[in-house]
């Protein structure tokens, strides 16, 4: 039910945010197609903890912040490797692992490794990820597993 | 005074966005292959996005606008590591296979021999790693 709700009240608000129109009409379509929705995704039984993941909302404002110096660090990283030329670059690859309790958790680490420029997560099997880099320095540093004991956090 | 600080803070802010762009850009010429041009193509949907789109932002000003570049920010974030990992999926599927634990003896044979062909043995080591795990 209160996934439901959550879903209910995200799809209003981008309604609203989207629309521009606030007269009678329009709004009770709005109602109208939002209601369809999610009771269209109820029957198909989209609506569960991994489609809402409202349990993790408390953390993930922390989370969200540490990502995104995370993201500005590695952004002026790659510049720098861009600006210097190729021979300051050692691509690798390897696998990485990834001890989270939950998919939730193993598909928020692979994606906050691709968003990271630098690192792209390829493939997923079992508790590794298939990491490419583009220097060894930073797959090192994901080696280290700061990202990963943040998600665990967030998981917790 | 205030109008011509957030003005000034988005001239800056949008600057910055376009360097970095043009980083991306220029990083999508220089690097090697494949796997390292995308992550040049990383530092455009990231950092370059977020500072062009803060930029407008402040241009917007309270008004709906502000919400809707809020939407499209949020969702650039959460689709370009999905369209990240589809290509580097393909990939994998395609001759530019990775091979696990491939350190940088990969990168100087490619750059000196250009076009060169993948060799077919290395190829069928990975095939053969791959179907152990799958």
């Amino acid at each position: 039910m209160r996934y439901s709700l959550a879903l209910f009240v995200i799809l209003a608000f981008i309604w609203l945010a989207n629309s521009g129109h606030y007269t009678g009409l329009l709004l009770s379509f709005g109602l109208v197609s939002v209601f369809t929705v999610v009771a269209i995704s109820q029957r198909m039984g989209l609506i569960d903890h991994e489609s809402q993941p409202i349990h993790l909302a408390g953390g993930l404002p922390r989370y969200y912040w540490w990502l995104f110096t995370k993201i500005v660090r590695s952004n002026i990283d790659v510049v720098r490797h861009v600006w210097r030329g190729p021979s300051t670059i050692s691509p690798v690859s390897a696998w990485v692992p990834a001890r989270l309790h939950t998919d939730m958790g193993k598909v928020l680490y692979a994606n906050s490794i691709t968003l990271t420029p630098g690192t792209v997560a390829v493939d997923i099997d079992g508790e590794e990820i298939l990491v490419h880099a583009l220097t060894a320095e930073g797959l090192e540093d994901l080696r280290r597993g700061e990202m990963e004991r943040q998600v665990r956090d967030l998981e917790e | 005074m205030t109008d011509l600080v957030v003005s000034g803070l988005s001239a800056v802010l949008l600057a910055l966005g376009c360097l970095f762009m043009v980083s991306g850009a220029v990083g999508l010429l220089r690097f090697p292959d494949f796997y390292t041009r995308m992550h040049a193509a990383g530092v455009t949907d990231t950092l370059a996005t977020f500072l062009i789109i803060c930029a407008l932002m402040l241009q917007a000003g309270w008004s709906l606008a502000l919400f809707k570049l809020g939407l499209i920010l949020l969702f650039i974030f959460f689709t370009s590591p999905a369209a990240s990992h589809a290509l580097a999926k393909a990939a994998q599927h395609s001759t530019l296979r990775l091979e696990p634990g491939s350190g940088p003896r990969a990168v100087p044979a490619e750059a000196v021999g250009g076009q060169e062909t993948q060799p077919a043995e290395p190829a069928l080591e990975a095939d053969a790693a791959n179907g152990d795990r799958a």
